[in-house]
């Protein structure tokens, strides 16, 4: 018994290098389904984790630079199909799988991990609407978080310069899907707070499957996004699609081309308001002197107004009676003066005559014309002579 | 960041204020003032808005400083 045992004797190295060996082989790539428990992410980057059903369970590790590659963060009770091989680590008698690649079991899974993610968002009150920011009505600049190299991204510039080009796009160029998306989406978040001073924020990206968009369904993009000073509309994927972004996001779009047209005003109807201004206006001033206007005829013709004129007629119709008076007299004065002068004339006349007959003159007259030379005098015909005293004639 | 001193959308609102004032303003002298003023801000509003060409730039990824 002794002897045959002394045979078979093991250490502990000589089997543990037996079992490693024999599990390694044996399971060098394969595929567990089960669901995760006491999910760890160490600082150093790696995971640790047990995968377990109701019969059994399993230690987990997934290396940093392998889990960087999975699209979805997991969560305690998430079901996965890991794919790795089986290691062990003959230090401590352990075995374990080295996981390489995970995806959730079914589209149930990541469903089940939203919704537990959106309740815990929800009752912290992230979605409380107190919260939300108001998207500006006319903004500057816009920050967006896209591809720059995606439909999502043409369509956003299409709308922008049909709508409102006077805005700035500031495009930052995010991996929106696969690994490290949430991280690069939530960093260009920060980003634009803190590098720019874009008025609104855009984040989204067209249209994919559920894996395709679950970077907004991510708790680090909804912090990023709760904590954005500037405001975010969210714009994930179709009409239909939900993410945690939408519901933390202060206002949620159906896509990304809808998105920019909440986020500009539509510079038709600015160039209505500018001629709806000159119009109105215009008419409002006019109006207005027309007002003025009829104010300033009332008040020409009214009683009050017209009395100054009244005045002058007045005083212009007595003048003219005062001037009437005034040339009445004074023409009836100047006649008497002149019938007087006149008088007084023919006295001084007469007198002077009178005074040169007295003297001895004498005055010959022929046919009652007075004949003043002798070469003017007619002997063929009678004359008179006037003396002081009398007259006589002769033949 | 600061703003720029007078955007378009001020120019917008002061539009809106002076067509505001026009409706109930009654003295002529400030009507005219109110009307001048307005109407070279809506003829630079609409040459803005018409001339205006979309403008994108794209924020650079920083080299790693830290």
């Amino acid at each position: 018994m002794s002897g045959n045992s002394n045979r078979n004797v093991l250490t502990v190295s000589e089997i543990t290098g037996e079992i490693k060996k024999n599990l390694e082989e044996s399971f060098q790539s394969i595929n567990v389904i089960g669901e995760i428990s006491n999910f760890k992410p160490h600082v150093s980057g790696h995971w640790y984790f047990t995968l377990k059903d109701t019969g059994a369970q399993i230690s987990c590790t997934m290396w940093r630079g392998l889990n960087s590659q999975v699209y979805f963060t997991p969560q305690d009770g998430m079901k996965i199909v890991a794919t790795g091989k089986i290691s062990v680590f003959a230090p401590r008698g352990s075995y374990q799988l080295d996981v390489k690649f995970m995806q959730p079991a079914g589209q149930g899974e990541l469903q089940a991990a939203f919704e537990k993610l959106k309740q815990k968002l929800h009752t912290e009150g992230l979605f409380d609407l107190h919260y939300k920011k108001e998207i500006p009505a006319m903004p500057q600049k816009i920050g967006i978080v896209t591809a720059s190299d995606g439909a999502a991204f043409k369509d956003m510039i299409n709308i922008a310069s049909r709508r409102f080009p006077l805005v700035e796009l500031i495009i930052v160029p995010t991996r929106v899907q696969g690994s490290g998306a949430a991280e690069s989406i939530s960093e260009n978040i920060i980003r634009l707070n803190n590098e720019t001073d874009v008025d609104v924020i855009i984040i989204g990206r067209g249209g994919g499957s559920l894996e395709d968009l679950w970077a907004f369904n991510e708790e680090i993009v909804a912090r990023a996004v709760f904590d954005s000073k500037i405001p975010i509309i969210s714009a994930v994927g179709h009409e239909v699609d939900f993410t945690i972004s939408d519901f933390v996001a202060d206002l949620r779009a159906p896509t990304p081309s809808a998105a920019m047209e909440l986020a500009t005003p539509d510079s038709g109807e600015l160039f209505a308001f500018i001629s709806d201004f000159s119009y109105t206006s215009t008419n409002n001033i006019e109006n207005l002197l027309e007002e003025m206007n009829q104010k300033i005829g009332q008040t020409i013709k009214s009683y009050g107004f017209n009395i100054p004129f009244d005045l002058i007629k007045n005083y212009s119709q007595s003048l003219d009676n005062s001037l009437y008076k005034l040339n009445a007299n004074i023409n009836s004065s100047v006649k008497d003066i002149n019938s007087q002068l006149k008088l007084l004339d023919k006295t001084i006349k007469s007198y002077d005559l009178k005074e040169t007959l007295r003297r001895g003159f004498t005055i010959i007259s022929q046919d009652s014309k007075v004949v003043s030379r002798s070469k003017d005098y007619d002997y063929n015909k009678k004359a008179k002579i006037k003396f002081y005293d009398d007259e006589i004639e002769i033949n | 960041m600061s703003k720029k001193k007078s955007t378009f959308e001020d120019s917008l609102h002061r539009l809106e204020k002076i067509s505001e004032l026009l409706e109930s303003e009654t003295d002529l002298d400030e009507s005219i003032k109110l009307y001048e003023e307005g109407v070279k801000l809506s003829k630079e509003c609409y040459k803005k808005l018409a001339e205006a060409e979309l403008k994108i730039t794209e924020l650079k990824k920083e080299l790693d400083t830290d």
